[in-house]
């Protein structure tokens, strides 16, 4: 499980792990405890191409469904094929096991240019 | 990820006013995450939507529905003015017998689904559900006009607990200091839709065989004073039966998959009671006039869309607006959906046009654009085993 402290957050309830160029992105706990239990996780297929704000997999709960959101232009690297056969891995480890996709970007700059918020930030933000 | 993930409801949009229930200090002592309903904080879940279903389904669950309605009637014409109120004849019930029925109005839309109690001669307690609680309060005071009858508000000093599984009676049983009176059914002798009463410390508390699960199970109404004592004493007299606490969102996938109907998804002004398969809790042989009658009686009007289950493949539900298509056009709207957690397969209920609601009919779902086969069925998606 990746350490809280050293994630960026969206305001949509994703963490971005940046290391270089590669970002891994998957949902936070806040998220993931308001969707409930996660039945179905669908992830953009590897190699293809993101755009920031743009709708790229669908998290669907008893109850709901959740957007996932692409919170940077890139290209897909990886899908975690793990969590779209168990998709409960969402609820067990939303900031581990539960990862979504890495995105490759085209320069570690663009990640500085985006809006992203620090852990005390993003708890600040859901109140909690 | 957008926060689309309150259940949705009429009142969903109303300013809420965080009403707590009387047991709420338990749900957070559970780690309850909560929604509003109806303007009350109600626990939705207590971790795992999921594993609450499955302990319903295979033992039990305890739910806090105090956030219901519950409208006492009482008087020597208590009776005849239910019969003119409601769609159904409650003057047929016996003493502690249970009836499901319908409020409606003059154009015979469902103002409200309740559950009228007849709990002593003379007296009667209709239920009816928290987003309704003022239009129910308000038509059963103005009906009562004429009639020898008083409709009193008691939703304030009565809460209400479900114990729903196929160890409910069980639990009951072994609950300390819950106890049957003297004179009155027996839990197990209780059948389905009938009530009694027991003594709970120095309070009393009416029981019903009745439920919102497809399971087996009992809801007890009980003085708000005493509603956590009464919980926590169930809780451990069920906790050694698998029982756990559970949440509005299980609640919800339990009922879908027995084929009841939610009012603001099933039930609504909109809807009349045939449309709903509800066209046999309308009593047409009954005499006398009831609100809604005439309408009732001059039948649907063309075009009216039916109510039908649909199951599909997959793992993708047709969720509450979806429109269920046949051969490229809109013929009916999904009212709710989801994954049956029992069934492991995606369920719905929906209104479509009454040319497709043979069992058996394969029409498609638009799944966020993508179009999904679903073939109607006949409700319940899921029935008990009766032993």
């Amino acid at each position: 499980m990746a350490d809280k402290n050293t994630l960026k957050f969206t305001p949509e309830h994703e963490w971005l792990d940046i290391s270089g160029t590669v970002a891994t992105i998957g949902i936070t706990d806040y998220a993931a405890e308001k969707l409930g239990d996660v039945v179905f996780v669908e992830l953009p297929k590897v190699g293809s191409s993101i755009q920031s704000g743009k709708v790229v997999g669908e998290i669907e709960s008893t109850k709901s469904v959740g957007e996932l959101f692409a919170p940077v232009d890139g290209t897909v690297t990886e899908a975690n094929g793990a969590v779209t056969d168990r998709p409960e891995l969402v609820n067990e480890d939303p900031f581990g096991a539960g990862w979504m996709i890495k995105v490759e970007v085209a320069d570690a700059s663009v990640f500085d240019s985006l809006d992203l918020l620090d852990f005390a930030a993003y708890t600040a933000l859901v109140g909690e | 990820m957008p926060d689309n993930t309150a259940p949705d409801h009429p009142d969903a949009e109303r300013p809420t006013s965080e009403r707590l229930s009387p047991l709420h200090q338990i749900h957070v002592d559970h780690g309850a995450s909560f929604t509003d309903f109806a303007g009350w904080q109600m626990p939705v879940s207590y971790g795992s939507d999921l594993a609450e279903h499955h302990a319903v389904r295979n033992a039990a669950g305890i739910f806090d529905i105090s956030h219901m309605a519950e409208i006492s009637v009482t008087g020597p014409d208590a009776a005849a003015f239910l019969d003119y109120a409601l769609a159904g004849r409650m003057s047929s019930l016996a003493l502690m017998q249970a009836k499901y029925s319908l409020l409606l109005d003059e154009r015979a839309g469902i103002l409200d689904d309740l559950i009228v109690y007849h709990n002593a001669p003379g007296e009667y307690l209709v239920v009816a559900n928290a987003g309704n609680h003022d239009v129910a309060v308000n038509e059963l005071t103005s009906r009562a006009s004429g009639f020898d009858a008083i409709v009193t508000d008691r939703s304030d000093s009565t809460s209400l607990i479900a114990v729903q599984g196929p160890r409910a009676l069980e639990i009951l049983e072994a609950t300390a200091g819950l106890a049957v009176m003297d004179g009155l059914q027996s839990f197990a002798d209780l059948k389905y839709y009938w009530s009694t009463g027991a003594t709970f410390g120095n309070g009393t508390v009416f029981v019903a065989r009745t439920g919102y699960t497809g399971e087996d199970g009992f809801e007890l109404y009980v003085d708000t004073a005493d509603a956590e004592a009464l919980w926590r004493a169930l809780e451990e007299a069920g906790t050694p039966f698998g029982l756990i606490p559970a949440g509005l969102a299980s609640r919800d996938t339990l009922r879908l998959e027995a084929g009841m109907p939610l009012y603001g998804h099933e039930l609504g002004r909109d809807i009349r009671p045939a449309q709903a398969g509800l066209g046999r809790v309308v009593h047409f042989t009954k005499e006398g006039d009831f609100v809604g009658r005439a309408a009732a009686e001059a039948g649907l009007p063309d075009g009216s869309r039916m109510l039908v289950g649909l199951v599909s493949d997959g793992r993708r539900a047709g969720r509450a607006g979806y429109a269920v298509v046949h051969g490229g056009t809109p013929v009916g709207e999904v009212t709710s959906g989801a994954l049956s957690p029992t069934l492991g397969y995606p369920i719905a209920m929906a209104y479509v046009d009454a040319a497709y609601v043979e069992p058996g009919t394969v029409l498609d779902l638009d799944i966020r654009g993508t179009m999904v086969p679903a073939t109607v069925t006949a409700l319940p998606f899921y029935k008990r085993e009766k032993n």
